[in-house]
This record gives structure tokens, sequence and C-alpha cells, in this order.
């Protein structure tokens, strides 16, 4: 199919073809490559945040109280709201758009839900995808929610700037600051619910946990896919009240500061880097997935084997190693 | 449009109507029907459901109105719709429609009219069977 229509009007900023290419690449993969190819050049010009926390945290109230400190400074953005899909039925409740305020319109704000699909690691398949054609579309900042996290739904960092993540007080001790995953991928940390009893406390939990990594220096390269984030920017921590906006004014400059660091200190190379791999290493697992399937279903020889490994006499590595011997006979 | 395609539906409540748990009950229908629902909450106005339905691009908008509004309501939205050019897009409306309504509301392009006590997959039926696209 040609779409070529549609990513003319996307890049002359027409709402409802940035819509219909979300909707396309969401559902099919081939075409999502005939349209980021025709697009990827104008991408680049927003700033990615990721927002992420755990369910109730009030991650789409505060994105929408952040949202529109962005368009009083006269901004556009573009908001990513993944939520789960049942892997029973393969159906979704999409429900983050009750929190965003009406004050929104189409000239300023962007606003998509998304469903996982059964991706793990808190964001959908295609999401760095919808990132890229709400680039194109103009949005000067992209705040992608993801869904609401565990301690290990860390992927948001991959393909974020900046990344927020929201706690709230009386939730978890200080040996939940201290665990590994969303802790460790966290640039900025909002203590949501400022107004309750128990946010100072959880203030001074995180800083004390910041305080350990500290004198805990440490630069590390990527192995695999996991690509860490070069340690020499040190998290900011501040408390805020979405309902009433209190603080917000605090966060943008914190946010800012992020920013600058990134440029300043060389970091975003890097992370541009990072991201570009990353994002390769995903596409390459897809298709080689889908290959590997393929030949799995298509192959007699494979029948054979797994006749063999039915009566024990080739174990399951074995196995894939023959079907990685034929892949590559290819 | 392809393969995996998963049938993408709206479902609001239009106007000053605070009564939600039909649309909640059908969320959850059509989410365990293996759609993806996007909810929006109770006191959209036209203008918000139009807007809603520009960036979110479902397959289908499921209006639960059980304020008798539907007659002023229902017309806004579908001209907003059309205003749009937003035509390949089911739009039905539920709730309490009384039948005398059902033909103007007809005229404007709406469908199902179902109200309390329908069977849930009856209106899930009616979704797969009534797509635009």
């Amino acid at each position: 199919m040609d779409y070529s229509d549609l990513t003319k009007s996307l890049i002359k900023g027409n709402t409802r073809a940035a819509a219909r290419l979300i909707t396309i690449v969401e559902n099919d993969i081939e075409a999502a490559e005939v349209i980021i190819n025709s697009i990827y050049q104008h991408t680049g010009k927003a700033y990615i945040l990721g927002v992420t926390g755990s369910p109730g945290s009030g991650k789409s109230t505060f994105i929408s109280t952040l949202t529109k400190s962005y368009i009083d400074l006269g901004k556009k953005v573009g908001i990513i709201c993944v939520d789960p899909t049942s892997p029973l039925t393969g159906g979704a409740l999409l429900g983050d758009r009750i929190r965003m305020k009406q004050y929104f319109s189409l000239d300023n704000v962007f606003i998509r839900s998304m469903a996982n699909r059964g991706q793990l690691g808190g964001l959908a398949r295609a999401t760095e995808d919808v990132i890229k054609i709400l680039d194109v579309y103009g949005c000067d900042i992209i705040i992608v929610e993801t869904v609401g996290v565990g301690q290990s739904e860390v992927d948001i960092f991959k393909s974020a700037q900046s990344v927020v993540v929201l706690v709230v007080p009386g939730l978890g001790d200080e040996i939940q600051a201290i665990k590994a995953g969303i802790m460790e991928i966290t640039d900025i940390f909002v203590v949501n619910k400022m107004d309750l009893p128990g946010a100072d406390k959880k203030v001074a939990d995180i800083m004390q946990m910041l305080e350990f990594k500290k004198s805990y220096k440490y630069e590390s390269e990527g192995v695999g896919d996991k690509f860490m984030k070069i340690d020499k920017w040190t998290p900011e921590i501040t408390k805020v009240n979405s309902k009433t906006g209190e603080n917000f004014d605090n966060l943008l400059k914190l946010i800012n500061k992020h920013k600058t660091f990134l440029q300043d200190s060389g970091v975003i190379s890097n992370y541009m880097k990072n991201r570009i791999k990353n994002e390769t290493i995903q596409i390459l697992k897809h298709k080689l997935t889908k290959k590997a399937e393929e030949l799995i279903h298509s192959n007699n020889k494979i029948e054979e084997f797994i006749e063999k490994a039915i009566k024990k006499s080739l174990d399951p590595y074995s196995l894939a190693g023959e079907i990685l011997k034929l892949f590559f006979e290819k | 449009m392809s393969k995996d395609k998963i049938i993408k539906v709206l479902v609001c409540k239009p106007g000053l109507d605070g009564h939600d748990r039909g649309a909640k009950v059908l969320a959850r229908a059509l989410r365990d029907a293996g759609m993806e629902v996007i909810y929006t909450g109770i006191h959209q106005t036209p203008d918000d459901i139009v807007n809603t339905v520009i960036q979110e691009d479902p397959d289908a908008v499921m209006l639960s109105i059980l304020s008798g509004s539907h007659n002023a309501l229902c017309p806004i939205i579908m001209q907003k719709l059309k205003d749009q050019g937003i035509d390949d897009v089911l739009v039905a409306v539920g709730g309490i429609i009384p039948d005398e309504d059902k033909p103007f509301l007809e005229e404007q392009g709406l469908k199902g009219f179902y109200g309390p006590g329908t069977n849930l997959s009856t209106i899930v039926e009616f979704v797969k069977n009534n797509l635009k696209r």
C-alpha cells in the first residue's frame, strides 16, 4: 500500500493523518517499516519524557498538570498512554484519558492511548514508532506514560531522554528504595500527593538511597541489550501535588536541568547511540523470531529432530543448535 | 487493513449525565471480547468526543445517554464528525432511547439503541458486524 499521502500530510502537521498512521503502525509491522522509512529524516526535534510509577501513583493526573505547564509555555505536547492488554482475551481497557483535562485542544495536545499487546517492559511494541510519528507531527515534548509498573518495567529509559518516576507516600519502606530495577533508571524522582502524611519521609528515604549510590560511582558499558546510563547524573527529587499544581515550577526547572546536563556533558550522544542500538536489536529480534518460527513450521528436517527430542535422544539445546545451522544454511 | 488488526472502541458519556454503570459494564464486556476499549468518563462535550475520535482513530464510538438528551446531543456529534470528514466510524447510541426517537436518530446515522437488560453478547456481535472498515 502507498502511504505517501498520509506521510506528506503528517509532515505538514495534519492531526488525522497522525492518528491514522499511528493505527497503521500499531497493527501492521510491515507497513510501519515503510512509514518510518519515509519520515525518519524528519524526526529528532521532540524532547521525550518518560513517566512511570506504580498503579495508582497518579501518573495520568500528574501528566495532565505537567502538560498544562508546558502549554502555558507555548509548547505543543504529545502524550502516549500505555495500558496493559489482557493475556487471556487480547482486549484492553484504556482509561488514562479520564484524568486528562478538557482545557486541552486539538491544536496544542495530542493524546493517544495504546494497549501494550502483551509486550513486557512497560511499553507497547509500536511505542517507538508512535513517538516518531508525534515527533514529525510537530510535538515539542512527547510524554510517554508506561503501564503502571511493578519494579522491573524499565524499557522507558531506552526511549526517553528524561525519566520521571512517581512515588507516593505510604507505599513501601526504605528497602523498596534500594531494590534494583526502576529506582536505578530514574532521572527525577517525584513524590506525588505531597499533601498526604509521610511525604517528607518518602523524600528522605530516596535521598538516603541516592547518597549511597553516589559513593559507589561506576561507569558501565552496554552488554547485550542492557545499555546502562552512564552514571554522571545524580537524580533529582521533588514533591508535588498534581491536583493543585503545587511545586510544578520547581519540577520544570529540574527537567530543564537534566536536559541541559545531557547536552553539556555529551551524554546525549551516548543516549542516541544506545537508543538506536536498542531499537535495532528489538527489530532484529522480531524479524529473526518470525523467520525462525516460519522455518520450524515448514522444514521437514525439523520434524525429525523433534521426534528425536520426544524419544529423548536430542535435548532442546541441541535441537535449537540444529535449527540454527539450518537457519544460516539458507 | 491488516491481519492482526484489533477492534478499537471508544465508550463515552456525552452531556451532563452521570449514570455510568452501563457504560462501564459495556466497556468491560467489549474488553473481554478482545477489543481495545477507551473509556473517557462522564460529562463529555460533543467537541471532547470528536477530538478524542480524531486522535484515537477508533473503529466504533459507543455513546451512552440515559438523561433524555439524546435528540439534542447526537445530531451535534454527528455533524461535527461530518465536518471533520470522519465517515468510516460506526457510531452507536444506547441507554434510555424511546422507540419514537429512533427513526430521527437513525436518520442522523446512528445505530444500536440498546437499553438496560440487553444481553452483552448482543452488543458485542452488533459491534463486530457493523464496523465500517
